[in-house]
């Protein structure tokens, strides 16, 4: 067979490599740039090799920030997955009730993430805010712009209204593809509603569950616009997760460096829990 | 024990989905419900089993009034035609599953277990998943578990039907010996007539919600009470001619005539519609009274010995199916030959005389 040899097929990806190039790989590797390197500003720059990396390592802010982040993440998924198929298991599966309860769970989700923020800064505030006000009516101590304890109280409670929509809506999802025979046949057996849930609507949603994970793991690693508009990370430091603590490197003290050094460690960080999630969970599947 | 529905009817809003029905299944009996698709088969097994309440009507179930009685507290096991078996648990859990529900010794489960496993040749298969089983495998899974509890009522809905034509015909024929000794009532719902009289008993044959003829398999077949109840009972369907008696003969709307059969010759004259079942149809002159029809060939399927032709007859469809191999040309006339001796001969309400 005479078999053509031709490369300028090539050319046809050009206009993506360009664009990929020009939106991913050159500000990436500008960070990259810059996280090996030491400024001054004039683009006068000085090879600094890891420090900036070993800085951002061995600083106790950045272990701080980090543990913070694993806490508050650890947290609303501890929250947001049980509560979110506790609410996709009470939503009808059928009837005129299903658009409405579909519609009201995605409300939280077509809010922009600022005004969601905005929102709850001003529903939480001791003097005028309704939450503020009410917990301070029955007795409590709140303020969240005094106390640690109380910014995160507010903050995941902010981010379970948020996102546990998100959770429901997937878990849903795979509650309605299951089939009916399948509640029949377990009627049939006379399994119990907590064994039906145990043994056909669990494993049956374990798909969109792990997606379910992954995707809150990953925004909520990630979060900052909420955050930033509610507490800005204080009061103090307390509730200054990693990206809130990465702008105010990079911008508030212009440390590009260091600022670039932790960019590709949290993006690190991700990637490598994003990818121990997956196994996991993937694992078990196969099991 | 026997069930025996009583005036059993479901109706959801305005529409009927299952009219008032009467029906005995005797204890130990195999009873097929014969349908297309929407008949009502499975609607009529849930009524049966207690997945579903009826409007109107009573359930009784070994003398007993089960009607409300809900499926829990009935002994009914069921097989879907979707292959229905918990996900995460392996074959042995799933068949041990209503056993452990039903609080059993464990080893008294153990050896219910490996009895059905060994008789559904699923014994090598015990430690693994549904997902990794075959269709088969998964199927002969659920019927295993439906087996196990020794139900008092076991309905199977089309349980073959999501399987592939090798595995159809094992499971087929196996069927009849799982159920050859025990003493429960077997309710199998088809839409193949072969299926109905390959396994005998009784035959319900369903149309649009309704039973239009409950009754031993063969006599269904050979009598059926209405046109209707043939139609639902023929595969391929039977054809149909419009024919007029006049004195000792039939007159076909074409103008084509042939004497009455004798067993016939007490009717009167006027309008009928005469069913005549495939195979007594063929290119060739046979039985005892063969009367020509013509037409137009449509199709023609050749399998192996035997041959399906299509044709028009008077502005409908007739099929024949014949021994040996007839490669009629499509659109093709073609002269092919009915034994009317064999004609069924209904009313104009279809009432079969």
């Amino acid at each position: 067979m005479n078999k053509t040899h031709d490369n300028r097929a090539w050319f046809f990806v050009l206009p993506v490599v360009a664009l990929v190039a020009f939106n991913a790989v050159i500000p990436l590797m500008t960070v990259v740039n810059y996280s090996v390197q030491e400024t001054f500003g004039d683009n006068v720059f000085f090879w600094a090799g890891v420090t900036w990396f070993e800085q951002v390592l061995q600083s106790e802010r950045f272990h701080n920030a980090l543990g913070r982040q694993l806490i508050f993440t650890f947290t609303i998924l501890a929250i947001e997955i049980p509560l979110g198929v506790a609410i996709a298991l009470a939503m009808p599966r059928k009837g005129p009730w299903v658009p409405v309860c579909l519609v009201l769970m995605a409300l939280p989700l077509l809010i922009p993430w600022n005004v969601v923020g905005a929102m709850w800064n001003i529903f939480a505030l001791p003097d005028i805010g309704l939450l503020g006000r009410s917990l301070n009516a029955l007795g409590f101590d709140y303020n969240f712009t005094r106390q640690p304890g109380d910014a995160w109280f507010t903050l995941i409670l902010m981010d379970v209204w948020h996102w546990t929509s998100l959770v429901v809506l997937l878990a849903y999802a795979g509650l309605v593809s299951i089939p009916d025979a399948y509640y029949q046949a377990a009627k049939i057996d006379g399994a119990s509603p907590f064994a039906i849930f145990r043994y056909i609507q669990l494993p049956k949603m374990k798909r969109v569950l792990t997606i379910a994970v992954l995707l809150r793991f990953m925004d909520s690693f990630m979060i900052y616009t909420e955050l930033s508009v509610l507490t800005g990370g204080g009061p103090g430091n307390s509730t200054t997760l990693l990206s809130i603590d990465l702008v105010k490197i990079a911008l508030g003290q212009f440390d590009l460096g260091p600022a670039a050094a932790m960019s590709l460690i949290y993006f690190l960080i991700i990637l490598l829990l994003s990818w121990v999630f997956y196994t996991l969970m993937m694992r078990n599947e196969q099991q | 024990m026997s069930l025996e529905l009583r005036r059993v009817s479901l109706r959801v809003g305005a529409e009927t989905h299952i009219h008032p029905v009467d029906l005995v299944c005797e204890p130990g009996s195999f009873n097929v419900l014969l349908g297309t698709t929407l008949a009502g088969k499975t609607t009529l097994m849930k009524l049966m089993a207690g997945l579903e309440r009826p409007t109107s009507g009573e359930v009784h179930f070994g003398g007993r009034d089960v009607t409300g009685v809900s499926v829990r507290n009935r002994n009914v096991s069921m097989v879907y035609q979707q292959f229905i078996n918990y996900p995460n648990m392996t074959v042995y859990e799933n068949i041990a599953s209503p056993l452990k529900v039903a609080r059993m010794a464990d080893d008294e489960i153990k050896r219910r277990v490996g009895t059905f496993a060994e008789l559904l040749r699923l014994t090598p298969m015990l430690d693994r998943r549904p997902s990794e089983l075959s269709g088969g495998q998964q199927q002969r899974t659920a019927m295993a578990r439906a087996l196990v509890k020794d139900a008092d009522l076991v309905l199977l809905d089309e349980p073959l039907a999501n399987l592939d034509f090798k595995l159809r015909e094992e499971l087929r024929d196996e069927l009849p010996r799982l159920f050859a000794d025990r003493d429960c009532i077997v309710v199998y719902a088809t839409t193949e007539p072969v299926e109905a009289l390959l396994f005998g008993g009784h035959t319900a044959c369903l149309y649009e919600g309704r039973v239009v003829q409950f009754g031993p398999t063969g006599e269904v077949y050979r009598s059926p009470a209405d046109l209707t109840s043939a139609q639902v009972f023929s595969d391929p369907p039977i054809n149909t001619a419009q024919v007029t008696k006049a004195g000792g003969d039939f007159h076909l709307v074409d103008g084509g005539r042939f004497p009455v059969p004798a067993r016939h010759a007490g009717l009167a004259d006027g309008a009928y519609t005469l069913g005549v079942r495939p195979h007594h149809v063929s290119p060739a002159p046979k039985g005892t009274q063969p009367v020509a029809v013509e037409g137009t060939v449509l199709v023609t399927e050749l399998s192996g010995s035997e041959s399906i032709i299509h044709f028009t007859f008077h502005e409908r469809t007739w099929v024949s199916q014949a021994h040996g191999i007839h490669p009629f040309e499509v659109g093709t006339r073609q002269r092919l030959y009915a034994d009317m001796s064999k004609a069924l001969v209904f009313d104009e309400t279809g009432r079969r005389l």
